[in-house]
């Protein structure tokens, strides 16, 4: 039973990736991201990792989407704006990109991932107490740290959206 | 209760090489900077995907800490990146990136 919720979760998650790349009109392809955001947060759930499941609705779903979908608004273009790459550029594309895929599927297949069983998985590691745990107790200097980087971004949005700067 | 028993993490493994692979396809593909921003997302996602899932298997907490760390710098990149983003429009009128490669002028 599982193993179909996998399948079916992977097959939205790359169909909608795979119309994130081709659709014409950006906005289509901000909602096709949030499409594969949630089949992403389908399958976090699916690993057992619920907090992860649930930052990933909030942040990316819904702040990072929220703001790509606003710039796009701002920017106002219309679709026949964006001329598409010469032909040698898009087969060049592909060609690169199936490389790429074959020669990680490659990899995949001579690797042994027997040490990651599925024998004793603790079905608990993904909770909050459990997470918060770690988190504020083996990496508490790097969340502090990161409190500065948000610092740091804001002052630099900030800078960067002011009109007369430069 | 198990329900991890019946997937490998092959399948994982294979899933995120899939969707990392479609997003350096469509940052090769596409001309819009804002179309190329989405498909790096989609690459952060798919090595996200791929942390939690050894996570998970190799009971260790500390990927999906990882995890949320790569989620923290992701919101913040974002935010710099639209920022940059909405600049370069107001000054070129156009997100086009063949338009971006005179960093000089």
């Amino acid at each position: 039973m599982t193993i179909y919720l996998f399948y079916f979760l992977s097959f939205i998650a790359i169909i909608s990736a795979l119309l994130v790349v081709v659709s014409k009109n950006p906005v289509n392809s901000v909602l096709f991201l949030i499409m594969t955001f949630f089949a992403i947060a389908g399958h976090y759930v699916l690993l057992n990792a619920q907090f992860l499941a649930a930052v990933h609705v909030i942040v990316y779903a819904g702040a990072i989407m929220v703001l790509f979908l606003y710039v796009i608004m701002m920017m106002n273009f219309n679709k026949e704006a964006e001329p598409s790459k010469t032909t040698l550029s898009q087969f060049i594309a592909v060609i690169a990109g199936g490389i790429l895929l074959i020669t990680l599927v490659g990899a995949v297949r001579v690797f042994d991932v027997r040490f990651a069983t599925t024998d004793n998985v603790h079905t608990a590691i993904g909770t909050v107490e459990n997470l918060g745990k770690v988190l504020f107790s083996k990496f508490l200097f790097p969340f502090e740290i990161s409190s500065l980087l948000f610092l740091t971004a804001m002052v630099g949005v900030v800078l960067l959206g002011k009109k007369n700067t430069y | 209760m198990n329900t991890l028993q019946h997937i490998p993490i092959n399948l994982y493994i294979l899933l995120s090489a899939v969707l990392f692979s479609i997003g350096v396809f469509g940052v090769l593909l596409r001309r819009n900077a804002i179309i190329i921003f989405m498909c790096v997302e989609l690459m952060l996602n798919a090595v996200n995907l791929l942390l939690v899932a050894f996570s998970t298997y190799l009971s260790d907490a500390e990927g999906q800490v990882f995890v949320f760390f790569i989620m923290a710098v992701a919101a913040a990149e974002v935010a710099v990146g639209l920022a940059i983003l909405t600049m370069i429009y107001r000054n070129t009128g156009s997100v086009d990136i063949e338009v971006l490669n005179k960093l000089k002028n």
